[in-house]
């Protein structure tokens, strides 16, 4: 065994050092760190040969091959850390994955538009202490039509063209119909009920009406009703603007002009400002530069409507309305065509 | 309704543009449609005919010289009515005009005409969209100031009206009139409607007597002899055309432009084809026939009220004429009705024969009686004006309501501010309807009687007078407030509630909301074998097509049509569900509507992409999904194989929940997927009676257990069974001992190594005790019982015992 000088441990550590730099995958580098630093390892040898030397000697080369051997152990540890690094880096280059592919999909499933527009509305009203009822679809003539002040032979009949049921009566009639609006409810509910009176109805309608771009034949409908003693014409002004507001923004702002339905009077349709181009649009889609867009038909309740449940009219006064989701949720969510709604075509339903 | 503007100034004055009043009138309650410009004719002006003379080299064509103010025109000239004198219309070269050879809208170019310069034209009706004319030209009234723009004497705005049921007063211009005074302040100009009577007393000349006045309350009739039929002025005829009516002959036109103008329909009979100049109005006998005028012969009956002269009917009253009593060209005396009919009547009559004229119109909407003298005489003035004659003394007026006044209507501020919530002085609501041509007089301090209008049907109660007040000041003038009325005690509505649940728990679990048409054919539901011929669905007696007559029965049609629908559209996953009803016949009333909900699963498991393909849908993803969206909604369910005929037989479940029965899951029969045209791929459909689960739902509220502190102990068996014994009633054997927290199948074996017709059932079995943990020996005790409870009911025994 040659006796270790500090020419030959410098020597060592520089062989060693060298070697290091060189080496770039862990294998090699466990390969040098036993070639140096191992049980029989160059510089262990060296160090282990100190022992032979004297007190002197050993206490100048001991500290010597001591730094020597923390120096290279200090350097074993980088470069363990950076070929880790390097590897890593190049496991991730390897792993790389291509994020813009499609996810695994999972089912959705959606509500209809309808049936969310309708819970939007109600939501609106049920806040406002109104209670939802619904009502048949099938319906009598006496409440579609009788009840609500449009007896047989009234010209107003011909605002709504019905599909009536094969079904004749004793009497011949053929007195059995899809409802055409859900304003059949009023005349039910204030029969089985004393005021004070908050209901919404929702509910399918059916007229015998062509389709087009804004007509369906089979279509929804909100009515609302409320009668007390003491509700005015100020208050169906107030609780529709504050449904305007929820429903369109809570700078929106309201119109009513004078309108017929014969179970109200005074009668009146209610239109908002419009949202989408605040009149400024002579070709805005949705108010076509009017400003104003009509929302649903309301009224004071008609005093032949209160008298034929037997309510005191010179006491009771009340208001209704009624609502057309549908048009509601064209104008919400710019839909051009009311007869994508019962097509029933997923990739109308969705976008919703 | 179309209200030419120059029209509507002769009664009343207007100020403001016509966009300005069409949005005016809106907001009153009268709504405008449309607002059409008539006119933009450049290069067309008032011309004088100088002279005409033969053309030179064609016998059909003249020469003629036109005096356009500032220069002189020569003009080559088809038409056969061109006279010298006229004021016509004269288009210049260049002039942008309908060319009726082309049948497009062109500019007039310079033309040589059979070797002769023509520097225009002379224009027919149909060149300038007046109307659809070409005979001849267009001839204005000698007034008319030569080498003005034609724009400017003949152009027009047209306000198009969409008027509701109840304003008839504005089907008539003088009615529109009389809204515009109200809302702009001015003054009603009404015409006036006095002529001069000749000497012989209408009774020598005619005999009238009305049979049913039930059907007829008031009938008035005019003579007039010695007219002569023509057409009429062209001043008429422009008002007419603009209005939308076709100028027929100076008699009938009249009758069409009083209408127009005051609302009264009129009709004129030639008097000498009514037999013994007798006119009786009376109620039709069975089996009487007329041929009317648009040429139908129509078979009467007792239900409808006919004119009728000593022998025959001569027209059906208020809706349409006789043949036998046409105006005629010949026609030289006239007996001129003016009548009001019943309003309920005339409307049976008219959808009886599906003839709604411009006359039922009105008559069905009640047309006051004290409006037929009026346009009676008013008609017979301009008759006389435009088809000269003499007028007879008197006029026949059979009357019975004569000495009933029209009610009058009272007002009180006191309902006012009931109705409207504000407050108002009652000369202000007088001044309004004043405005409106409504007399008032004031009864006690703040309140008022009305006297309504003769033009005016529709205000009949205290509210409609509300209504008058209210529509002219404006709605903006009412206060806006909040309801302050107590808030009425909540009605809970289960069923509403519970479809929203629904719809949330099935979009939850995964499935597509839709909403289909409840009508459907018989022959949809063969296909899907659920019709029953014994208990037919509900029909529509007027459908609106083929495919949509009867009101569905079941949603499995409605469903499996949307599916097909799709599937034509995109290759995707197909998890839909609807919420919706179904109608059951009853005798003599209503049907039951019943809430169902139903849903269809099938396709891809999942969207076509990059990603591995798993498979297509089945029952077992269908009952998954269902089961979710049931266990959301706090039902616990358990299924039991069971047919049904729209179902394959070995793939059908009943839902049941507890001892009530929800509904069906099952795959569609292959024969029903064959016949509806749809893939043949699995296809789950579920239908469940919302009914039967809120009876469920209304029972299990209170479903909270308290988590235990105690651990669980677990078994494995696995178990052998007939291969037809369902695993729930194994899963429901080991599920009922109160130490069995949970109850898993892991694995279903058939094959080799157990015996044949047997199949081989894997289970986890969790045991839990809320009190202690379990001892092994209470496990094994526990889990021994059960197995003898396994072989004694369901003859279950340990695989490898």
């Amino acid at each position: 065994m040659t006796q270790p000088s500090a020419q030959s441990i410098e020597q060592l550590t520089q062989q060693a050092t060298q070697e290091l730099d060189r080496i770039n995958d862990l294998e090699s580098l466990d390969q040098w760190r036993i070639s140096y630093l191992g049980r029989r390892g160059s510089l262990t040898n060296v160090l282990r040969g100190l022992s032979q030397l004297d007190l002197e000697q050993r206490r100048e080369l001991g500290a010597l091959g001591n730094q020597s051997k923390n120096l290279l152990d200090e350097r074993l540890a980088q470069k363990t850390q950076e070929i880790d690094q390097a590897q890593q880096v190049q496991a991730f280059a390897r792993d790389r994955i291509d994020v813009t592919m499609l996810g695994r999909p999972t089912p959705i499933g959606r509500l209809h538009p309808t049936t969310q527009i309708v819970k939007e509305i109600t939501d609106a009203f049920v806040s406002m202490g109104f209670s939802i009822v619904e009502g048949p679809e099938v319906e009598w003539d006496h409440y579609n039509f009788e009840m609500l002040n449009i007896p047989e032979g009234h010209p107003a009949r011909d605002m709504w063209n019905s599909m009536w049921i094969d079904y004749r009566n004793e009497a011949g009639q053929q007195p059995m119909l899809l409802r055409t609006h859900t304003s059949p409810m009023q005349a039910r509910v204030m029969e089985n009920t004393q005021p004070p009176i908050r209901v919404v109805v929702p509910g399918k309608c059916y007229r015998y009406e062509a389709t087009d771009a804004t007509h369906e034949w089979h279509f929804y409908q909100i009515e609302g009703l409320a009668v007390d003693e003491g509700i005015t014409f100020a208050d169906l002004k107030g609780t529709l603007y504050e449904f305007a507001r929820r429903l369109f923004g809570e700078e929106r702002k309201v119109r009513f002009r004078c309108d017929y339905f014969p179970f109200v009077e005074p009668g009146v349709d209610m239109s908002i400002d419009c949202f989408a181009c605040q009149g400024g649009d002579n070709r805005c889609r949705i108010c076509r530069g009017s400003g104003w867009i009509e929302i649903m038909g309301a009224g004071m309740v008609h005093p032949k409507v209160l008298a034929s449940v037997g309510y005191d009219t010179e006491k009771y006064t009340g208001f209704a309305f009624g609502i057309g989701p549908e048009r509601v949720a064209m104008l919400k969510y710019g839909i051009d065509d009311i007869r994508h709604f019962y097509t029933n075509d997923l990739r109308f339903l969705r976008q919703f | 309704m179309r209200v030419p503007l120059s029209w509507l100034k002769e009664y009343v004055d207007v100020e403001m543009s016509a966009q300005e009043l069409a949005h005016r009138l809106t907001m009153a309650g009268v709504e405008a449609g449309d607002v059409i410009e008539l006119g933009g004719w450049t290069g067309c002006y008032v011309g004088h005919v100088l002279s005409v003379e033969q053309h030179p080299n064609a016998d059909r064509l003249s020469l003629c010289r036109v005096d356009i103010g500032s220069e002189q025109m020569q003009v080559v000239c088809g038409a056969p009515n061109v006279a010298a004198g006229q004021k016509i219309c004269f288009a210049k070269v260049g002039a942008y005009l309908y060319n009726t050879h082309s049948e497009k809208h062109e500019n007039l170019k310079p033309a040589r005409i059979r070797g002769v310069v023509s520097e225009g034209m002379i224009c027919s009706e149909l060149e300038l969209g007046l109307g659809d004319g070409h005979e001849g030209i267009v001839v204005l009234p000698d007034d008319a100031p030569i080498g003005v723009t034609l724009d400017s004497y003949l152009g027009d705005t047209v306000i198009d009206l969409e008027v509701t049921a109840n304003r008839l007063d504005c089907f008539s211009i003088l009615g529109v009139a009389h809204e515009v005074a109200a809302i702009t302040g001015k003054t009603v100009r009404e015409p006036d409607i006095s002529y001069q009577e000749g000497n012989t007393p209408i009774a020598e000349l005619a005999t009238v007597s009305v049979a049913d006045p039930d059907l007829c309350p008031r009938y008035t009739a005019s003579v007039i002899q010695g007219i002569k039929i023509g057409d009429s002025p062209q001043w008429l005829q422009d008002r007419l055309t603009k209005a939308g009516l076709r100028p027929i002959n100076n008699v009938v036109d009249v009758t069409n432009y009083v209408m127009l103008e005051f609302n009264q329909p009129l009709h004129a009979f030639d008097l000498d084809k009514l037999r013994d100049h007798t006119i009786i109005v009376r109620r039709a006998r069975p089996g009487e026939v007329l041929d009317t005028l648009d040429g139908a012969g129509r078979i009467l009956n007792p239900d409808v009220l006919v004119i009728a002269d000593s022998h025959d009917p001569v027209g059906i009253g208020g809706v349409i004429g006789g043949a036998n009593s046409e105006i005629g060209p010949d026609t030289t005396n006239v007996l001129l009705e003016s009548a009001t009919f019943d309003n309920y009547n005339n409307r049976q009559t008219a959808e009886t024969f599906r003839l709604r004229t411009d006359a039922t119109q009105r008559f069905e909407k009640g047309l006051r009686p004290e409006l037929a003298p009026i346009g009676l005489r008013r008609a017979t003035q301009l008759i006389q004006q435009v088809s000269g004659g003499e007028i007879a003394q008197g006029i026949v007026d059979i009357y019975q309501g004569r000495d009933a006044p029209h009610p009058t209507v009272p007002l009180s501020l006191k309902r006012l501010k009931q109705v409207l919530g504000m407050e108002l002085d009652i000369e202000k609501a007088a001044q309004v309807l004043q405005s409106l041509g409504i007399q008032t007089k004031p009864t006690e301090p703040g309140s008022l009687n009305a006297t309504i209008p003769y033009w005016r049907n529709d205000i009949n109660i205290e509210e409609d007078l509300i209504e008058e007040v209210v529509r002219i000041i404006g709605y903006d003038e009412v206060p806006t407030t909040m309801l302050s009325t107590p808030i009425p005690n909540h009605h809970p509505s289960p069923m509403t509630e519970l479809k929203w649940r629904v719809r949330e728990a099935m979009a939850a679990a995964g499935l597509q909301e839709t909403i289909s048409y409840p009508l459907v054919s018989l022959e949809s539901l063969e296909k899907v074998n659920q019709l029953d011929q014994e208990n037919l669905p509900l029909h529509v007696a007027n459908p609106m097509s083929v495919g949509q007559e009867y009101l569905r029965p079941t949603l499995r049609a409605s469903l499996l049509q949307t599916l097909l629908y799709n599937q034509e559209h995109m290759d995707a996953p197909f998890r839909l569900f609807e919420v919706g009803r179904a109608f059951l016949p009853r005798k003599d009333e209503l049907p039951v509507e019943q809430e169902i909900a139903a849903g269809v699963v099938s396709g891809l498991r999942s969207e076509p992409s990059w990603l591995e393909q798993d498979g297509y849908l089945d029952f077992f993803d269908a009952k998954g999904i269902l089961s979710s969206a049931l266990e959301r909604l706090g039902v616990t369910t358990s299924y039991q194989p069971t047919e049904d005929p729209t179902c394959h037989p070995g793939r059908c479940a009943r839902i049941i929940a507890g001892d009530t029965e929800l509904g069906i899951i099952g795959e569609v029969h292959p024969e029903v997927l064959a016949r509806l045209d749809l893939k043949p791929l699995p296809v789950v459909l579920f239908e469940l009676q919302l009914e039967q689960i809120l009876k469920v739902t209304r029972h299990s509220r209170d479903s909270f257990r308290p988590l235990s502190r105690f651990p669980a102990a677990t078994r494995d068996l696995a178990l052998i069974v007939a291969a037809d014994l369902p695993a729930g009633k194994v899963q429901e054997i080991l599920g009922r001992h109160r130490l069995v927290e949970n109850v898993e199948l892991f694995d279903v074996y058939t094959g080799d190594n157990i015996p044949a017709g047997t199949r081989s059932l894997a289970w986890h079995v969790y045991f839990q005790s809320q009190e202690r943990t379990l001892t092994n020996e209470e496990v094994n005790r526990t889990l021994e019982g059960l197995l003898r409870a396994l072989e004694r009911e369901v003859g279950a025994t340990l695989r490898g015992s």
